[in-house]
């Protein structure tokens, strides 16, 4: 926050209502919200196309033969427990104590990075039986709607990779704190729309 | 820095740091959990009428992202938050007519149609 904001927000005489401006860490963390919002959107396009065509199997592998619900319990524990450990880190950020940043972004970067692999293996063992997009409409919704779920991790990774480096570089400057910020809603975006994905495609096929 | 701010008297949510500490992230994460493992359970459970599992699923899942936007989000009903609970009832619209509206209008469509094997008969 800076000098002038603070000062806005301190002074008794002036009313919430007339003074001014949101401060800039409302109004981003608002447009990020907004960004979020439609990025579920697309999420919600491909649940829709994934309830609509999971029975289509076209003779192909169903899901029930596919998924792994003990492998599913493990990347889920992995995203839960990576979001925590990213709120760990935010309120670190927010307190400018550098090395308890670096502790819990670097927690949240391995167990990422522990579930993409998981991930990327059971999307192998499934090319490696011939279960791959092309084989059917059903298997096709499958890679899209968790393929894009995995890639959102991905570039989650890089982005935290680069603001871990701000960090180093620029220290905690309200700009680099305020992008921080913007992270940790975007990992707890991807949380919750795992849990779309591990109830509908996966404990969804052992019905 | 916040605390300060708040000695100083100013009306809540005037202050613009989210009130998110350790303590909160912990409770989110112990109710996230309990209805993980829930799921995870009913979803394999012989105990529940079988017709009534899905039912179940869906509410456990719904109040999960609940409690996700509540304690790891801080979706709340602060002051300077009205616009952030606007645009996700918005979403919430969007999101029921996208993925509800399909389904709906899928398995119609699906119900008017002529069985497979009648429709690849016709074409010879």
């Amino acid at each position: 926050m800076s000098a002038a904001e603070q000062a806005l927000a301190t002074d008794d005489a002036v009313p919430v209502s007339l003074r001014g401006p949101a401060p800039t860490r409302v109004v981003a963390g608002y447009g990020f919200w907004l960004f979020l919002l439609s990025d579920i959107v697309i999420f919600a396009a491909l649940f829709a196309a994934y309830a609509v065509l999971s029975g289509e199997t076209a003779g192909g592998p169903t899901a029930t033969d596919l998924f792994d619900k003990k492998h599913v319990l493990i990347e889920t524990a992995c995203l839960l427990a990576s979001s925590v450990t990213c709120g760990f880190g935010s309120l670190a950020v927010q307190s400018g104590e550098r090395p308890s940043t670096y502790f819990w972004m670097s927690i949240t970067f391995i167990l990422g990075i522990a579930f993409l692999s998981l991930e990327l293996s059971e999307f192998s063992h499934m090319l490696a039986i011939g279960a791959a997009p092309s084989r059917s409409a059903f298997l096709s919704a499958f890679f899209t709607l968790v393929g894009t779920h995995g890639l959102h991790v991905t570039m989650g990774l890089c982005w935290l990779i680069v603001m871990l480096l701000q960090v180093a570089t620029l220290g905690f400057q309200p700009m680099v704190s305020r992008r921080f910020f913007c992270f940790g809603l975007f990992w707890h975006a991807l949380d919750i729309v795992w849990i779309g994905v591990f109830t509908i495609v996966y404990l969804g096929a052992h019905l | 820095m916040s605390t300060e701010i708040e000695a100083q008297g100013v009306a809540p949510g005037a202050n613009v740091r989210t009130h998110s500490t350790h303590r909160s992230y912990l409770i989110g994460l112990g109710y996230a959990v309990v209805l993980t493992l829930a799921s995870f359970w009913a979803s394999s459970t012989d105990l529940i009428y079988p017709h009534g599992v899905p039912i179940l699923l869906g509410v456990l899942a719904i109040a999960q992202m609940g409690i996700h936007l509540v304690f790891f989000l801080h979706i709340s009903s602060a002051p300077d938050q009205t616009n952030n609970i606007l645009a996700l009832a918005f979403g919430i619209f969007v999101v029921g007519l996208l993925v509800f509206g399909s389904m709906i209008i899928m398995a119609h469509l699906n119900h008017n149609m002529m069985p497979m094997d009648r429709l690849m008969q016709m074409q010879r």
